[in-house]
């Protein structure tokens, strides 16, 4: 146990929880800015591979990370668009639309995979250079903070500036109140001729580019590789981040680094044969969410409206 | 108030003309055509499913007729959307309002205004400021609007309508929410408001309001217009004799009562609620056999929770609740079903049935587990269709069939289902909540009928309801709900509106 609590150790484990935490944050705030107009869109697993898939595919083939990125945003702003259409505009239920686009996204996935890469059969996986880390001139150099804020990867600085840029838009912009309004009474705003679908589809669209931007991090960035379960259930944690931050950008930030806390000091735990059971930690993270629920019940801002969809002269 | 410079009234600001709707199994307006004047107040009084509502939606933008043309200032508008409407300078403010809880005054007033990307709120502020200074309203613009009374949001209903700088403004039922006082000080503003040059749509089925506030009036009966007419021209009776199509008795007959052993009793009970608003704070109430006592207040005073309380879905957390002399403060609903309680509960169709079901399987829930409906678990058929068909006769149901979805029948249809089963059984008490709300003349009177033959029959009735009127028709006793306690008892042969409305407002002498 002693070795465990080394200035190393305990540095390691905070540059992992940035890192950890990266795809959960940039998905949890897309799917905050599409649940704050009231579409919960439950297929953030799927978009997530899909994103990782097709930015995987682009960097592969055109040889440019850069371009990666691109195909993974618009990888997953496709089946956003596609949740938009199903929810804003035909307003299935939100919550089968989601889970059936959510197999759609980890099937289609898997399935452009294997047609693109295993038609020969070969064991190898398939991989591209991956993204590395890019040190922040001088604020890298400050001791510990330097090591853990700022060698990090691009996405992970996008995530960061992403957290004040999704406050400012919610809170601070004509369009953000806009949204959140549709997101607690949609009818309330049709009645003041602000356009409900168009706004939907943006957040929602929004909501399926940055979740595949998530899946990308874990690509590109991480394994320069795309395989079947690459995802491993982030999609889910990032829902739950978004009820753990009770719909707000800086607790959502504080959730995604929890999380990512907590898986970082497990793996770590695991490397130095600590005996000391790693699934209590893994299981963590589950109850917090159930826990920050209780306590958020009073003074919750769940979007009122999320999930119900809106039919103009029904009352 | 940008309202627009005042101008000699008379001339028609907005026709309507030949304008027809057709919902599914419904003409909602029949070739209505109506000349409202500028700056005036024009009424349209109708009752509930004349097509008042839906004229105004058409108005607004929110349908679009199927035939004819609405006009303002002799230009021909065809609107798709309320941004349409708003546009050409129609503004509404809804029955239901159309508000966002969670946010504050100014940011409701905001939303849909053509403001820069950034929110930049000291503009509003300072227009919202001098106009509840301008019309002596005291909100505090930054207030989370969930949290104000209903009165003060309708101000911030009105006003976030007045901010787009409309010209017309439509009102769906203003005073529904309002005391007597709260709806006398409306009609000052609004006829201020007239005076500075707006024109003022008015939706009400209160023959007073007519009479007391607009200009001209045009009735509508069944999606059609009967006539439009001077205010000043005719009397209450001509207007509900035009309304309804026939000559109206605006009376119950029914006999004094001689109440019996009490079978309600409440005795200074509390019961927290979820928003903060309508709790009660030590509430106490008797109901005795064969006396209907009528629980008069504004929305939101506690009525609520005095219904789910003795309903038993909210247990009081001190205090205690009789009924039929045995305690029930911490029973549960079925239980306290069991001793004889019925209940009509103020939104039927959330509380009160199934849509869809079949309406013989509405009749019988909540009584299904006894012993004439089922035996050993497995419902009998056989007495299910028997009591269908007797309630559908007895009750006046229309219904080709007791098959029929529930979904299908009208509000009236609706509450006679309700009341159908909850009288079976003999109830000893009897708690209905707006009876008679959103239901046609014809409907009233038979549900309030009801009421007073089961008050003969012997049951005590606690009867809550914002229409004062049915109030006075219907109770033996008067008990006005005011934050939370009933702050007068008072028999209605010995009070008037005025006063009841003093105690509504919580400025009554003296509680009891």
């Amino acid at each position: 146990m002693d070795d465990f609590f080394t200035y190393s150790v305990i540095l390691g484990i905070f540059v992992a929880t940035v890192k950890i935490a990266t795809p959960l944050l940039i998905a949890a705030l897309g799917e905050l800015v599409a649940e704050s107009s009231g579409i919960l869109n439950l297929s953030l697993e799927g978009t997530m591979a899909l994103g990782a898939f097709s930015g995987f595919l682009v960097a592969s083939e055109s040889g440019s990370l850069w371009l990666g990125l691109v195909g993974a945003a618009i990888g997953g702003a496709l089946l956003g668009l596609l949740m938009a259409v199903m929810t804003a505009t035909v307003k299935v239920n939100q919550v089968v639309a989601g889970l059936a686009l959510n197999i759609l996204g980890l099937g289609g996935a898997f399935f452009w995979y294997r047609s693109v890469y295993d038609a020969g059969g070969t064991i190898d996986l398939p991989s591209v250079e991956r993204f590395r880390t890019a040190a922040v001139p001088l604020l890298s150099d400050i001791p510990a903070v330097g090591e853990i804020l700022f060698e990090q990867h691009w996405l992970t600085y996008f995530a960061l500036v992403m957290v004040p840029v999704t406050f400012v838009f919610l809170n601070r912009t004509k369009y953000g109140l806009e949204l959140r309004s549709i997101g607690h009474n949609p009818e309330a705003c049709d009645m003041r001729g602000v356009g409900i679908v168009s706004r939907q589809y943006f957040a929602v669209i929004f909501g399926g580019a940055m979740a595949g931007l998530g899946g990308a991090f874990l690509s590109l960035s991480e394994a320069g590789q795309f395989f079947p379960d690459i995802i491993a259930g982030r999609g889910w944690i990032a829902l739950a981040i978004v009820i753990f931050g009770n719909w707000r950008a800086s607790w959502i930030l504080a959730g995604s680094l929890l999380f990512g806390f907590l898986e970082a000091t497990q793996l770590a735990l695991q490397a130095s044969n600590v005996n000391l059971p790693y699934q209590l930690l893994l299981a963590l993270p589950f109850v917090l969410t159930i826990v920050a629920l209780v306590l958020n019940r009073s003074r919750s801002q769940v979007p009122l409206a999320l999930t119900i969809p809106y039919h103009r002269g029904e009352r | 108030m940008d309202i627009a410079e005042a101008v000699a009234p008379g001339d028609p600001i907005l026709v309507i003309d030949n304008v027809t709707k057709e919902f599914p199994g419904v003409v909602a307006n029949d070739s209505v055509s109506i000349d409202v004047n500028r700056a005036s107040i024009h009424c349209l009084l109708g009752e509930n499913g004349a097509g008042k509502t839906t004229l105004a939606d058409i108005l607004y933008g929110v349908f679009r007729p199927d035939s004819g043309q609405i006009r303002l200032e002799g230009r021909p508008l065809d609107m798709a959307s309320p941004g349409d409407a708003i546009a050409a300078g129609i503004g509404m403010v809804h029955q239901h309002f159309e508000l966002v809880p969670p946010m504050s005054v100014i940011e409701n007033v905001v939303i849909g205004t053509p403001a820069r990307q950034w929110l930049d709120l000291t503009e509003a502020r300072r227009r919202l400021e001098e106009f509840f200074a301008d019309y002596d309203v005291e909100i505090d613009p930054d207030a989370e609007v969930g949290r104000l009374s209903v009165g003060e949001q309708q101000w911030v209903e009105i006003f976030k309508t007045l901010y787009f700088g409309v010209e017309i403004l439509i009102l769906d039922e203003p005073t529904a929410v309002l005391t007597p006082q709260g709806v006398t000080e409306l009609f000052a503003i609004l006829r201020r408001m007239r005076d500075d040059g707006l024109t003022i749509i008015l939706i009400t089925h209160k023959l007073k309001e007519v009479m007391d506030l607009s200009d001209r009036v045009t009735v509508l009966r069944r999606g059609r217009v009967v006539d439009t007419v001077a205010t000043d021209d005719v009397d209450q009776l001509d207007l509900a004799r035009m309304m309804v199509g026939r000559d109206v008795l605006l009376q119950v007959d029914k006999q004094r009562s001689e109440p019996g052993a009490p079978v309600l009793e409440a005795d200074a009970i509390h019961v927290e609620s979820d928003t903060g608003r309508g709790a009660l704070k030590g509430l106490s109430l008797n109901v005795g056999a064969g006396e209907i006592v009528g629980v008069a207040g504004v929305s939101g005073n506690g009525q609520n929770a005095l219904f789910d309380s003795v309903v038993g879905v909210r247990h009081p957390h001190s205090g205690t609740i009789r009924i039929t002399g045995q305690d029930v403060t911490t029973a549960a609903p079925h239980k306290i079903a069991r001793l004889g309680v019925a209940c009509v509960p103020a939104d039927r169709i959330a509380q009160g049935l199934m849509m869809d079901f079949s309406i013989k399987e509405n009749l019988v829930l909540g009584n299904h587990r006894s012993s004439q409906f089922s035996r050993a678990g497995i419902l009998n058929q056989s007495q299910i269709d028997a009591f269908a068909a007797e309630s559908i006769e007895s009750f006046e149901i229309k219904t080709p069939s007791a098959d029929q979805v529930t979904r299908t029948l009208s509000g009236g249809n609706l509450q006679k289902i309700i009341m159908a089963r909850e009288l079976y059984g003999r109830p000893a008490l009897i708690l209905a909540h707006q009876p008679t709300r959103g239901l046609d003349i014809a409907a009233s009177e038979y549900v309030r009928q009801r009421l007073v033959q089961e008050r003969d029959r012997g049951a005590g009735v606690l009867l809550m309801s914002e229409d004062l009127d049915e109030i006075f028709q219907l109770a033996d006793r008067i008990a006005v709900i005011f934050d939370g306690r009933i702050v007068a008892m008072i028999e209605p042969d010995a009070t008037s509106l005025e006063e009841i409305g003093m105690h509504m407002a919580g400025a009554g002498a003296g509680a009891p």
